[in-house]
């Protein structure tokens, strides 16, 4: 059992937790992830890590509430605990000799950039940051990526807040303006990491993405994870569990992700309903 | 007198039309009557020649002795002695080509049904005996191993048995590894595997759950905590696909996953937590035991219609006899000699939002006949030109087998492994190229069976017993 240390809603669809899980802290490096079980009999579910105190032997997750697991996972509250908490899974993000590195991120999406951001901040790298939304309302970590980047971007896609657009519209004006990059590293949508890749193509400029496909045991048994990447020409199968979940974002297929992640859609929609039903009776 | 009828005592077990649609378990056991026929069958011969089939050296003749007397919790005691988890072997275990083939009244007539007695004198240990089991005296040795799977249970049931402390870590949620997430409940019920588990952690052994040995510790720091010596039976790894067109589309499952959705993650509820695609027609590629309860977990979670297709004929499917038979009365439809070439997948052209965009519809097959042996021996599919047809399916298994599990040797130094990724072991000790260091399992060696991983973790852990005791 995991013992929830701290909860804030960081925006009503978006929350963060820190969990007392030490062994996990100890390992945890920007870009792994963790899986965890809200419940015995509960699903399985992978999160990436958006934090770690290893002095604390606390890991901060931020999760988007979209489906019945994460539905009772908010449900928690500080002091409560959740079932099964396992990790860091997956290979820790490369950062080692970079100089100056642009960070997209999308939606939640940006929970995960941040780690990224904050420890090439602290390698002494220029870190660059755009981060985007659909509204203000969703906007989260603002503060945080200020707080490491030398140039920083806030984009939402009706433009009440910053900037009106995606996040492409700021990296295509400095690709433009002949600025260049170590890396770029984007994660968030599949559809946004898709429009990232093709605007940074152009420049040769190598762009890593963070996939976020279903997984189940995440320690690389069952292979549900499996993506496609187009190498030389051959394409080849690999596993976001043991090999990602970075990937070069020229190599993956975006629209083949796309199509798996859907799969589960519908019984997705159904059980988040279910769950919100039972909260509701409960309340009342 | 000796029973000289030439055919075992049946297994009782469930209807096949019935049990096609229930998960509970398949065979249900002898009686005591049947146990005492059946072992009167047994000329309790003084070679042993079953015994030296059986991986783990269970003294057979012995335990069978014990039933003839009715004794059947000392029939218990004697397996006990060499196996550590008999309810699960006397279930899982291929007797026909171990023990049983040993057998002498196999020449004439069939063996006597030793896995059936092995089964039923487990079953009535666990239903009778209150008793805890004995813990050994410490001799202040910690040993750990990785994994939980019958290699795993194997190596800590028996160093436990001498005294060692001994530390099991589990990267899932769950203990017993291939036993809870592969193999199904009608075939190995739960509890039993449990039970098996919990009589492990009575004799003093941790389990810790959650634990990725690989990431969140190392081996290294496995020594480093203090542990003197370190079991890998970490397991399969992952599946192997085909390597054809469309195996991305929604409704391909490796076996792992589909059966990984239904047996631990308990999608076969009425109302799951974990969704698995289910109904309509599924094809299950591959002819091994993986296969077959692929197929038949398939059949239970309510398919209408249920394929198996290999590539070779029923004589080359390597699947246990017993699981094919099951199969096919229980209906799995077998498509012997087709192989598949594409699996096929719907599109919208006028609606990229249909959501069933990229779900699978049909598999293209192509016709096969056997010609001339490879240097297995066994005979080698050719491709009929032109024969290819379509299988209407909407879920595809693929039951092809794996490679190990790619986490420990990446982050383990010096540890050899082969071009498989299978770790490189002494045979007969399972000693690898880093000193303290022992693996077993389908980690060495791929994909075998439940027996053939307790032998390695038997072997290994008297061989960690000798390592210790001369240091």
């Amino acid at each position: 059992m995991y013992k929830i240390v701290a909860k804030k809603e960081l925006n009503p669809t978006v929350t963060m937790m820190d969990i007392e899980a030490p062994l996990v802290a100890a390992k945890a490096e920007p870009g792994q992830f963790i899986i965890l079980r809200v419940d015995a009999d509960g699903e399985r579910i992978p999160l990436t890590i958006a934090h770690y105190d290893r002095k604390a032997g606390t890991v901060r997750i931020i999760f988007q509430i979209v489906g019945a697991t994460t539905e009772k996972l908010n449900h928690k509250q500080v002091g409560e605990y959740i079932e099964d908490f396992v990790g860091p899974l997956g290979v820790a993000t490369h950062l080692e000799g970079l100089k100056n590195v642009c960070i997209v991120g999308g939606g939640v999406g940006c929970a995960i950039a941040l780690p990224i951001a904050q420890k090439l901040h602290e390698m002494g790298c220029k870190v660059t940051s755009i981060i985007g939304f659909r509204t203000k309302d969703l906007l989260i970590l603002e503060d945080e990526f200020r707080a490491v980047s030398d140039d920083f971007y806030v984009m939402t896609d009706d433009g009440s807040y910053g900037r009106e657009g995606n996040v492409c519209v700021p990296l295509n004006e400095m690709f433009a303006a002949g600025k260049t990059f170590d890396e770029v590293i984007t994660i968030g949508p599949l559809i946004m990491m898709k429009f990232v890749v093709a605007a940074t193509k152009p420049t040769g400029i190598p762009c890593t993405v963070s996939m976020n496909p279903i997984m189940i045991d995440g320690t690389g048994m069952c292979g549900g994870c499996r993506l496609t990447l187009n190498r030389d020409g051959e394409k080849i199968t690999k596993f976001a569990c043991v090999d990602g979940p970075d990937f070069n974002g020229y190599e993956v297929d975006f629209d083949e992700a796309m199509s798996r992640g859907s799969m589960y859609f519908a019984f997705e929609r159904h059980a988040h309903e279910e769950a919100c039903n039972l909260f509701k009776k409960e309340v009342k | 007198m000796p029973n000289m009828s030439l055919t075992k005592n049946p297994m009782p077990s469930q209807d096949p039309k019935v049990r096609a649609h229930n998960f509970n378990e398949v065979a249900t056991g002898y009686t005591e009557e049947m146990a005492l026929d059946e072992a009167l069958r047994c000329l309790n011969c003084k070679n042993m020649p079953c015994s030296n089939g059986c991986p783990v050296n269970i003294h057979i003749p012995e335990f069978i002795t014990k039933i003839k007397e009715g004794d059947f919790e000392g029939a218990y005691q004697v397996i006990n002695k060499t196996s550590s988890l008999p309810a699960v072997c006397g279930r899982v275990c291929p007797q026909e080509s171990q023990c049983e083939s040993k057998c002498v009244r196999g020449i004439k007539g069939e063996p006597v049904g030793i896995g059936r007695l092995e089964r039923f004198v487990a079953d009535w240990h666990n239903a009778h005996s209150e008793e805890a089991p004995e813990v050994a005296p410490s001799n202040g040795h910690r040993v750990a191993i990785v994994g939980s799977g019958p290699s795993g249970l194997t190596c800590a049931g028996d160093l436990a048995k001498k005294g060692y402390k001994v530390t099991v870590f589990e990267a899932l949620h769950t203990a017993g590894g291939v036993l809870v997430y592969g193999i199904p409940e009608f075939r190995l019920p739960k509890k039993i595997v449990q039970k098996e588990v919990d009589n492990l952690i009575a004799m003093g052994v941790d389990v810790e759950t959650n634990i990725v040995i690989g990431k969140t510790l190392t081996i290294d720091e496995l020594f480093d905590q203090g542990f003197e010596a370190v079991f890998v039976g970490s397991g399969a790894g992952l599946p192997n696909f085909m390597g054809i067109p469309g195996e991305a589309y929604k409704g391909v499952y490796s076996a792992n996953e589909f059966l990984t959705r239904s047996n631990l993650m308990k999608a076969y509820l009425d109302d799951p937590v974990t969704p698995i695609m289910k109904g309509g027609n599924v094809a299950v590629v591959g002819g091994g035991n993986v296969a077959m309860d692929a197929a038949r977990t398939a059949l239970r979670l309510g398919a209408e219609h249920v394929y198996i297709v290999y590539r070779r004929s029923l004589e080359e499917l390597p699947a246990r006899r017993e699981e094919v038979e099951h199969a096919m009365e229980e209906g799995v439809d077998f498509r012997l000699l087709n192989n598949p070439v594409e699996i096929i997948g719907y599109h919208n052209p006028d609606d990229r939002r249909d959501p069933k965009n990229g779900c699978v519809t049909g598999m293209k097959c192509i016709r096969m006949e056997l010609g001339e042996p490879d240097e297995k021996g066994r005979r080698r599919p050719i491709p009929v030109e032109g024969s290819e047809f379509i299988l209407d399916v909407d879920t595809v298994v693929i039951a092809i087998g794996t490679s190990p599990n790619p986490l420990i040797k990446s982050t383990t130094k010096g540890l050899e492994v082969n071009k498989k990724g299978g770790i490189v072991v002494e045979e007969g000790t399972g000693k690898t190229s880093r000193d303290g260091v022992y693996a077993g399992g389908d980690a060495v060696t791929g994909a075998a069976t439940v027996i053939s991983a307790m032998g390695a973790g038997k072997a290994a852990a008297k061989a960690i017993d000798e390592y210790l005791s001369e240091k």
